[in-house]
């Protein structure tokens, strides 16, 4: 391993000549991208950019035609999705998708399913480890709760809960599993404005807890106030990236959003 | 467990206790006793069922196979080999894993109902098994000189005695899976049920839990399989066909499948229903339960149990439970 002055330089995701297919249709084309530990990175473009496409691939829910996706410096693409959270990528989804009949808690519970172990056979003979684990996987998941504010509310279902409160809640669980990269799908997507700063707000504090986050967003208010580093897809292929002044400034990222419809 | 399922638990540890006893004394539902020694091998087969319906989302149809493997290694064992019988027990139960393990593993790898279709498969080649081996099965005549069952010296012979083994054991299997549903294990196993993208993407490996639960589901049937064998004394395949795979579906269905609870009284009540209060209508026994399975599904598509309302032990969705896409 080199030193750990060089790790903050190396990329903590590397998307290497990134190609999906779906039958004839190329969602992404080839991107190149490299996202540095640490920071706040925004993923915009118009619909049907292939941004989701992009996450899904990280994510290990689809496998990309072609190139490879670099994880702290390991190849990952092809690995199934449960493996890839176990390593440290997380995320959540354009359309929440929350356990709905589960309680708040519990739904930040089961985000601590792979740093736990309780097996089949410890949990159904109720062995003394797994209760012990039990209670400590109660007691993180209320601290995440604290930390996006939904303690108060841990024993509702987690499907009676307002459009804003489950996009948090789907954080929290993200976050449950320690992930070193957390993937946002459209966080803010339904939310009002008061919501949107809230979740400005704790988007930037997961950053300074350490996590880098990836976040695909159409709110453009909150990813030029949030976001490090911007990357402009346009018809799955890259169009521009940099930071949010530059990206403001951009003449092709201007034509992609105002020079069609 | 929660407090109420507790109470519930409680309850139905003191009614199994005392039902002999009232059995006993009421002439006309003295025979109840071993129909409920049934019931209670039968609930063994539809408890692992359940789980696998209910919260793995997918459907055995060789049920009926895994009791038989159970009931043959067990018959086989003892009566051609001499083996003790508890010890055929855990070899009956191991093979019905293994079996379980390899037919699963290629059809829980992929989405959809391919272990519905993979398990019928499977389920008639075990039947003509059991059929065509004679020298080993006795074939469609059956296999007789099979050993009791007896505890340290003692030979369980009364029905009595193996009404209170039966549901002994049911009682630990019951205990058992509550402690599964309601601990890291369960909240996967309710969360693959719900939204199984999101569970895997929130690391749970979903293809190895809907393995783990078919094979404890064949683990407990063979299990009631090979108390069956020892109970009954005598082996025939047609005990161990389709018709039964699909009966056991029926009861966890008819009971409602998302319920612990349900599957029992799903289970009871319908081995009641075949072999005593229906019996009239003989050969068109079947017609009866498609009759009750179209009633049910119409009516009370989370099964008999959510009768009771807000029923503990049944989760009450109330989204709609077609979330498998998402």
């Amino acid at each position: 391993m080199p030193g750990t002055e060089k790790k903050s330089i190396l990329p903590i995701l590397e998307l290497r000549d990134v190609r999906m297919n779906f039958g004839g249709v190329a969602a992404l084309k080839g991107i190149l991208h490299g996202v540095p530990e640490g920071i706040i990175q925004a993923v915009i473009g118009p619909n049907g950019a292939g941004k989701t496409t992009l996450f899904h691939c990280i994510s290990g829910l689809l496998r990309p035609t072609s190139g490879s996706i670099l994880f702290q410096g390991q190849e990952i693409s092809g690995f199934v999705p449960h493996r890839i959270a176990r390593l440290g990528i997380s995320r959540t989804f354009q359309h929440v998708a929350l356990f709905k009949s589960m309680t708040v808690l519990e739904n930040v519970m089961l985000g601590r399913h792979p740093r736990t172990r309780s097996g089949f056979w410890a949990t159904g003979f109720r062995l003394p480890g797994m209760r012990r684990e039990e209670r400590r996987i109660r007691e993180s998941a209320e601290s995440y709760l604290e930390l996006v504010g939904l303690k108060e509310i841990s024993h509702l279902q987690a499907g009676t809960l307002p459009l804003g409160k489950q996009k948090i809640l789907e954080i929290a669980r993200a976050l449950a599993t320690e992930p070193r990269l957390l993937l946002l799908d459209e966080p803010a997507g339904g939310l009002n404005m008061r919501e949107t700063e809230v979740l400005g707000d704790l988007i930037q504090r997961i950053c300074k807890y350490g996590t880098t986050v990836v976040l695909v967003e159409h709110d453009m208010n909150l990813v030029m106030d949030i976001s490090d580093q911007i990357l402009v897809l346009h018809y799955g292929e890259f169009l521009a990236s940099g930071s949010p002044r530059q990206i403001k400034d951009n003449p092709a990222v201007i034509e992609a959003y105002l020079g069609e419809s | 467990m929660k407090k109420t399922d507790r109470w519930i638990f409680l309850v139905l540890i003191c009614l199994i206790a005392v039902f002999p006893w009232l059995a006993q004394n009421i002439g006309a539902i003295s025979h109840y006793v071993e129909l409920m020694i049934f019931a209670g091998m039968f609930s063994l087969v539809c408890l692992g069922l359940s789980l696998l319906m209910g919260y793995a989302g997918q459907i055995s149809m060789a049920q009926a196979a895994f009791f038989g493997i159970g009931a043959y290694s067990s018959g086989i064992l003892t009566a051609h080999f001499g083996w003790n019988p508890w010890l055929a027990m855990p070899v009956g139960a191991s093979t019905a894993a293994a079996v379980a393990w390899l037919v699963g593993i290629p059809a829980l790898r992929l989405k959809g109902h391919y272990l519905a279709m993979a398990t019928l498969g499977f389920g008639v080649i075990v039947h003509i098994i059991f059929n065509e081996e004679v020298d080993w099965t006795g074939g469609p005549s059956g296999m007789v000189d099979i050993p009791g069952l007896s505890i340290a010296g003692w030979k369980i012979t009364s029905e009595m005695q193996w009404y209170y083994l039966v549901w002994g054991v049911v009682l630990v299997v019951l205990l058992f899976s509550f402690h599964l549903l309601h601990s890291r294990v369960g909240r996967a196993l309710r969360a693959i049920h719900e939204e199984e993208v999101a569970a895997e993407a929130m690391g749970v490996p979903t293809s190895r839990y809907k393995v783990q639960i078919f094979i404890f589901g064949a683990v407990t049937a063979a299990i009631a399989g090979s108390l069956y064998t020892h109970y009954v004394t005598f082996l025939s395949p047609s005990s161990f066909n389709l018709m039964w795979s699909i009966r056991f579906v029926l009861m966890v269905m008819a009971g409602g499948m998302q319920s612990l609870w349900g599957a029992l009284l799903g289970t009871v009540l319908l081995t009641f229903v075949g072999n005593e209060w229906l019996q009239v209508f003989a050969d068109f026994e079947v017609v009866v339960y498609g009759a009750i399975l179209l009633v049910v599904a119409l009516f009370l598509p989370q099964g008999l149990i959510s009768l009771f309302h807000r029923a503990p032990g049944a989760r009450h969705n109330p989204v709609s439970p077609a979330s498998d896409e998402g």
